[in-house]
């Protein structure tokens, strides 16, 4: 019995030998060079009915119904739709197959923040080469205005998340709390509702990166710079401070709930009355509907609540970009994905999926204003998103190395929810590692 | 091992291999003839019994729970819903069984990967136990060397070599590297120079034995008990393998539980991503349910090829 079972083994490991071997010679090159010509839009058209096998990272559900789509319609192409991470992981891998030289797919979904990351480093395919630029218009001003960079356009935007509060309705109802419509009474909101509930808090916030910036662009603070390799980081403008200012009584009076996003506790905090407002993206009608069944029935949308009464200015949280790495020796191609996804049938596919579009002509379109959320009450919510999305004030600009800058957020800013230092020093700290960073990496940073 | 000798009287030696395995045994026997009771001890032993299966009953408790029962009852008791079979069910079949499809990437890693990482550590630790050549310090060295490097250390070098090679997002960038096994060739090595006695190999090649006939038919049965010693381990460090693959493979049809696992998890945390906890948490009892029957299968060689090589004679 030994006998055999050895010679199996043996038999078994003389395969693996020889499948190594095959594999060694079978796999060589990889890590095509850019092609630099200019394409135009017929030549996309050709690499469509041509076809080919496209890979697309990204990890947007959504996309697996636009691949079949797309499939369908031009039924040369295959799409490999590979989901290689979220976020930062997908991010790190990107990086890592970019410098290897192979492996580097032709698409890739970058969220908006660390898309200038990837561009400056001439990681992506500039757009304008397939005509991208006449697409202005096409997109929402936020979103349109992030996929530039130093005159390129170097992604397509696929999803927007203008934002807007969020509330629980039973809660404020039964503590007979008006809904706020600038932060001021959003801090009112919260002493009164602790007053009323001591287990309840006006949000959540354990220091977010994300979060933080965005409530600062809607403040109208610009904290960052961007010309080229030239970069500005400076959290003492009157945004950056109006924000510290209000969130620091927040801090100090124990209203934000020590609940840090996406964690299975806030999902709960949401659903049980722990948590009674989210001022976040427009995208968030998803979540809620698949993570917080309890809420549904309870919660509202309102507008952001402003710095300035009667004021209505906005801002962008989250949302993401397909864009296509220079490595990619399919780039026409790609760009074909692109459009059939981010402007043409796809975004339907994408919204009857539950996405929020950033096309101007999806948000203004009669019908998906007029959808009734059965979760908000029968609320016609995407009005209030749509008109979000027209009041970003313009101007902002991430950082080209956010990815980096928001990983070291809880070190410096966010030891302000955790401990003594002040909001402000802590942005201050935030600023001072972000530039130094900065230095290190070859930017010419000023403070 | 001094029994697996004994069980066995096939090959010529077995004579000599119990007389020497008698001279181990007797130490042991006379040491552990007086019990003691110490409540101290009992009680340690209690809390650290108490620390390793905790969590197991978590696991077990919160995998009957759907996912709103996951947030909305106690921790570690369970809810109202018994929601098991569904979880199950759900899990096997939640995009298109894509579970499925990593359960068995990991048993194909494990038994490619532990598999042959076992055997080259059977062939390796026997060939330096056994035979004299030129060099073997120098290979002993370096193995003690690579006991000490951590995979994890290793995992973006081997990275960067495996792109070269156009090796990455397949199968083999897990398998190769899981096919070095430092600790298993040292293991293999103490155990094979106390486990085979040098006359049994003389006298089977003094009957007229090929030196592969001497392995696989006279030295190989002695060493089972260090072959199953070195698979579990080399198969619970597969099987858990997360950070090589981690970076290895971006293509979800290779990926094994761990990665898939985390994907899952890592869904609830993006927008529009559906949160299924209650999946995550049933994937990953069933993710140690083999291990656990491995163990169980196997504990008693476990036991007896651990303290191979631990005493000096």
């Amino acid at each position: 019995m030994i006998k055999t079972l050895t010679r199996r083994g043996l038999l078994q490991s003389s395969a693996v030998a020889a499948a190594l071997a095959l594999g060694l010679t079978a796999c060589g090159g990889g890590g095509n060079a850019a092609p630099q010509q200019t394409v135009n839009s017929d030549a996309v058209e050709a690499a469509l009915q041509k076809g080919g096998k496209l890979t697309v990272w990204a990890w947007d559900q959504s996309l697996k119904k636009v691949a079949e789509g797309f499939e369908a319609k031009y039924p040369n192409v295959d799409v490999n739709l590979v989901n290689a991470g979220t976020g930062n992981d997908q991010y790190t891998a990107l990086q890592n197959a970019v410098s290897a030289g192979s492996g580097v797919p032709d698409v890739a979904q970058i969220e908006y923040y660390a898309l200038p990351q990837f561009a400056l480093s001439k990681s992506l395919a500039d757009l304008g080469q397939f005509g991208a630029a006449d697409l202005d218009g096409t997109f929402t001003a936020g979103p349109w205005s992030s996929v530039q960079a130093q005159g390129g356009v170097y992604g397509l935007p696929m999803d927007s998340g203008p934002m807007a509060l969020f509330y629980n309705k039973e809660l404020f109802d039964k503590h007979g709390i008006a809904v706020p419509t600038t932060w001021d009474e959003f801090l009112e909101a919260g002493r009164a509702l602790k007053k009323a509930d001591p287990k309840a808090y006006i949000a959540n916030d354990t220091g977010d990166a994300g979060f933080t910036t965005s409530m600062i662009w809607q403040a109208g603070g610009k904290p960052y710079q961007v010309d080229g390799t030239n970069v500005g980081v400076n959290f003492s403008d009157e945004g950056s401070t109006k924000f510290a200012e209000t969130w620091q009584k927040l801090i100090d009076e124990d209203l934000l709930a020590p609940i840090s996003s996406w964690s299975d506790e806030w999902y709960k905090g949401l659903g049980n009355g722990t948590i009674a407002t989210l001022s976040t993206g427009a995208w968030m009608p998803g979540n809620l509907v698949s993570g917080v069944a309890d809420g549904a029935g309870k919660w509202r949308v309102a507008p952001l609540p402003q710095w300035e009464k009667g004021a209505t200015s906005s801002s962008e949280n989250g949302g993401s970009s397909l864009a296509i790495p220079a490595a990619s020796s399919q780039a026409a191609l790609a760009y074909g994905f692109l459009k059939y996804s981010n402007v043409e049938e796809g975004v339907q596919t994408r919204i009857d999926g539950g996405a929020f579009p950033a096309t101007s002509k999806d948000l203004a379109s009669e019908k998906f204003q007029n959808t009734q959320f059965k979760y908000f009450g029968g609320q016609k919510a995407n009005e209030i998103f749509a008109e979000s999305a027209k009041n970003v004030p313009a101007g902002w600009s991430y950082l080209p190395f956010q990815v980096y800058a928001n990983s070291i957020f809880n070190d410096t800013a966010g030891q302000a929810y955790v401990s003594g230092t002040k909001l402000k020093d802590g942005l201050t700290a935030w600023q001072k590692a972000s530039a130094k960073y900065g230095t290190e990496q070859g930017f010419t940073v000023k403070e | 091992m001094s029994v697996q000798t004994a069980s066995r009287p096939r090959s010529a030696g077995t004579a000599k291999g119990s007389s020497s395995a008698a001279r181990l045994r007797s130490p042991r026997t006379a040491g552990s003839r007086r019990s003691r009771r110490s409540v101290a001890l009992t009680l340690l032993m209690g809390l650290v019994l108490l620390y390793s299966l905790a969590p197991l009953f978590w696991l077990l408790v919160n995998a009957t729970k759907t996912q709103d029962g996951l947030l909305n009852s106690f921790g570690l008791w369970f809810g109202g819903d018994f929601a098991l079979w569904d979880n199950i069910a759900r899990t096997a079949t939640y995009d298109g069984g894509i579970f499925l499809r990593w359960f068995a990437n990991t048993v194909l890693y494990v038994v490619l990967g532990a598999g042959g990482a076992t055997f080259l550590a059977v062939l390796g630790g026997y060939a330096l136990a056994k035979f004299d050549f030129p060099g073997r310090k120098a290979v002993f060295a370096v193995v003690i060397g690579a006991v000490a490097i951590p995979g994890t250390a290793l995992a973006v070098p081997t990275f960067l070599m495996f792109s070269q090679m156009g090796l990455t997002n397949t199968p083999w960038a897990v398998i190769i590297p899981s096919l070095i096994s430092p600790f298993g060739l040292y293991l293999m090595w103490t155990f094979a120079s106390e486990a085979i006695p040098t006359e049994i190999m003389e006298s089977a090649r003094i009957d007229g034995a090929s030196e592969a006939r001497t392995f696989f038919q006279v030295c190989l049965p002695l060493l089972t008990p260090g072959i199953v010693t070195v698979l579990l381990f080399t198969m619970v460090a597969t099987w858990n393998n997360y950070f090589l693959p981690l970076i290895m493979l971006k293509n979800p049809d290779w990926y094994p539980l761990t990665l898939g696992l985390n994907a899952w998890n890592a869904q609830a945390a993006t927008a529009g991503g559906e949160a299924i906890f209650n999946l995550v948490i049933t994937g990953s009892l069933l993710t140690i349910l083999p291990l656990i029957a491995a163990f169980l299968l196997l504990q008693r060689y476990w036991q007896s090829g651990l303290s191979a090589g631990s005493v000096k004679e």
